[in-house]
Order: structure tokens, then sequence, then C-alpha cells
């Protein structure tokens, strides 16, 4: 199996090289358009800022190849977040898979709630391949300021503040929000499902 | 829900831990690869580790341990002492560590914070305060809590906030080593004077100064050292109390 994982100015790269690593999983970090289409499973890590992500995903033509991606595709964290239609993150036009909004968290009072949203939080209302396995009220690490809307497409919630979507699915395009190579064992296990999705 | 953070401190000179540990199951107490997987495992939410080494030239052996953590730990991490540049942070960062914090060096230049969060975001630049109390004015410590500076600690954990730090490790050196408790006033003065997440440090005894530095003291996180690796606290048992007790934490 060929796994690529799409080579950006992410901050999380490498972390998620040494989860899929862990797992016994060589992944390929490229930026190569066409190593990239013809791998058997993409990863699309993120943190960071969306206009830069952006910006540098455009200059290298990926924004024109991976909505049109074929083979199971998951997007972390900002990369959950630029697999949308737009990002108030300065005002990003995003890549348009998800028609999804990603929203600023606003607290009502910064003495209960704290922007970043950093720690570990549940998912919950878990469905589908990517999520089999897990018990109801499982943990994941986050580290975000802004959220992706809750809609069809979510297939896990989690409530900060509000419900957010934590994961989502369509089609081939799976994501999540919180930081699977960094959420323990439950990661480990979102990882390892999605490299089994057929 | 949010649950608090429970964060194990390794102090690490020339690539090893310092200051005793005592675990059994470690074959080599010095090894910070070693513990930092056995408090993974046993459900730490986070680790910082903190390089004391004094030279510079030492520094890549940083490096070389951060890449060796990253690749056998699953739970985030954050890597201090002696950072002061932007490409400081980058060596760090690529190497494997989530975040990065940032303490002498901030105070002496505050505008690096901005350069930090700026290149890498907020999220992965934590700020560092020591604080102490001198006749009843909370003043920023540095070089390790021992040279004052004329700064209040509650105007500059407003100024680091508001330059991009992503969080604060509040330290009390009033507190620290005392395992009399953490500093619950200050550190519920800062939380909720601020937007980000402060990390309560120093003072950690005993299990219930965890659930009052999460209850009174408004903590985000806290972080100890000796009581985890001497096994006065297991970190399960720890975690059971917290959770028996009402305050929200990841089992």
């Amino acid at each position: 199996m060929k796994v690529a994982v799409i080579k950006y100015n992410a901050g999380n790269v490498q972390s998620v090289l040494y989860a899929l690593e862990r797992l016994g999983t060589e992944a390929v970090l490229t930026d190569d358009l066409e190593t990239i289409a013809k791998a058997d499973k993409v990863i699309f890590p993120g943190q960071g800022e969306a206009s830069t992500a952006m910006k540098y995903l455009k200059e290298r033509n990926l924004d024109k190849l991976i909505p049109d991606l074929k083979q199971p595709f998951f997007g972390v964290c900002l990369g959950q977040q630029l697999l949308c239609e737009y990002s108030e993150e300065n005002d990003t036009p995003c890549l348009g898979v998800f028609p999804v909004k990603v929203k600023r968290f606003i607290p009502e009072n910064t003495f209960e709630y704290k922007v970043p949203h950093v720690g570990w939080n549940d998912i919950f209302d878990i469905k589908g391949p990517l999520l089999e396995g897990l018990e109801a009220q499982s943990f994941v690490y986050y580290v975000h300021s802004y959220y992706c809307e809750l809609s069809d497409f979510t297939i896990a919630k989690t409530h900060y503040i509000h419900d957010f979507a934590a994961l989502m699915n369509k089609d081939n395009f799976y994501s999540m929000q919180a930081h699977p190579e960094k959420s323990g064992l439950v990661g480990e296990r979102i990882l390892s499902n999605f490299l089994q999705l057929k | 829900m949010l649950t608090k953070r429970i964060i194990p401190c390794l102090d690490i000179k020339d690539g090893r831990t310092v200051k005793g540990v005592n675990f059994v199951q470690l074959r080599d107490a010095g090894d910070p690869v070693e513990l930092a997987k056995i408090y993974s495992d046993e459900g730490a939410d986070e680790l910082v580790f903190l390089d004391i080494t004094a030279t510079v030239d030492k520094r890549k052996t940083l490096a070389e341990l951060v890449t060796k953590v990253a690749k056998s730990i699953n739970i985030p991490f954050t890597v201090g002492g002696g950072i002061s540049t932007v490409e400081d942070v980058k060596v760090l960062l690529n190497a494997g560590a989530d975040k990065i914090s940032i303490n002498s060096a901030a105070v002496k230049n505050p505008e690096v914070i901005n350069e930090m969060a700026l290149e890498f975001g907020s999220q992965c630049i934590v700020v560092a305060i020591d604080t102490r109390n001198v006749d009843g004015i909370d003043f920023v410590h540095t070089h390790g809590g021992r040279k004052p500076t004329l700064l209040k600690t509650q105007e500059w954990a407003s100024e680091v906030c508001h330059r991009g730090a992503g969080e604060i490790l509040l330290t009390s050196m009033d507190h620290d080593g005392t395992k009399s408790g953490f500093a619950n006033e200050i550190t519920a003065e800062i939380s909720a004077m601020l937007s980000i997440p402060v990390i309560a440090s120093g003072g950690a005894g005993n299990m219930l100064h965890f659930k009052d530095v999460f209850t009174f003291g408004k903590a985000d996180a806290a972080l100890a050292a000796s009581i985890f690796h001497f096994k006065e606290i297991p970190i399960p048992s720890l975690k059971g109390y917290l959770n028996k007790e009402g305050v929200a934490v990841r089992i």
C-alpha cells in the first residue's frame, strides 16, 4: 500500500509520519502531483494558518489536484479546515470539498472558555468506518481556534462552547479536527481505520 | 467536555533526565524517552521537557532527543529551556516537538513572541512565566527564578497573551519545591483575566492540591515533576481521584 502524506508548510507533518511508522506504515512525504494522484491513500496534515497554507497549495497546483482525488483521503486539523469552502481565518477561500464554513470560536466569557481550544475533549454521535471500534466517550487532542460548522457530513461531534464538527466524511474524503497523531490509542485506532479503508 | 490536563515535567541535561527519578520499571533512570513512554502509557495528558543544558553546542543533543521522543510517544509534548530565536523554534518543531516554551528570552525581547507566533502559529508558543511575590506584589523573575525583573506578573501575562502566546506556563517560585500546594490565587487571577489557557506549576504535594488548582485556581492544566518521578502520586490514582471529585479528566 502506498500512503502519501502531502508535503507543505504544515507544522505537524513529522508527527504524522512518526505515528504512521508506529503503525508499521511507511509513508512518503511529497508534494509531487503524480505521486499523490497514484497513492492508495492520501493524508493531508495541517497546523498553521489558513491563508498561508492555501497560498502554498496554489503555488504547487495542489488546490486543483486535491478535490479531484478518488482514493481515501484524510485531512487532519488545518487539513480538515482547508477541505471546507471558506475559512474566517484571514478571510480565506478554501478547497471546497465540504460545503462547510470554518469559523472562529467566540467565547461568551474567557473565564470558562479559552481560545485556542487546547487539550483532550471527547467525541460523540460517532458513525462510519473511520470511527469503528471506538468507545462512546473517546478523548482526542485538540489545538485550534477555528472550527468547522456542523453539517450533513459530520460523522462525530465535540462540544466546546457549542457543538462543532469533530470529524467529517463525504465520499472518499475524511477529516478530523483533532490530532490523531497525538491522541493516544484513540488516535492510533482512527489512523489505522483510515489505512484499512477501501 | 474539555478536560483538565495533567502534565509531568522532565528536566533534561545533555540529553538525560536529571533530578532523581524513582521508577522500578525503568531500566535506565536517565533515559527521557523511556520515562516519557511510561508517563504516556500511564495517562499523562502531555509532557514538558525542560532543557537545562548550559552550553550551546550541546543543543544539538536536544533536537536528537526530541526526535526520539516524537517517534515513541503518541501524546503532545512541549520543549523549553534556552530557546531564544525563531530559528531555535524551527529546529525543535521540525524535530517533532508539538510546542516550545520560552521564558527569559521573551522578557529580554518581547517582540520575539510576535515573531514566533506569526511564523509557527500561537498554538505552539507557550510563554513560561516565573513569578515571585515581593512585599505583596507579584514580579516576573528570570533565570530559573533567580533574577528579579521590574515586570508585574499580571501585566506581563496580559502582554504575552496580546503578543500571540498560545498558553501560559505559570510557575510560582514561592511555591515551587514546597509541596504545600499550587499558587491558586495568582493562577486564578491570571486565568480569569486572559483568553488563553494557563498551566499551573510549582507546589504540588498531594492530590487535593490538584483539585484545588483546577477549582479555586481555575487552571486549565497542572504541571509537576518530583511527585510524579518519585511515584508519590501515580497518575492513574490522581486521575481517578479527580474524576471522583467532579473534575473532568481524561481517563
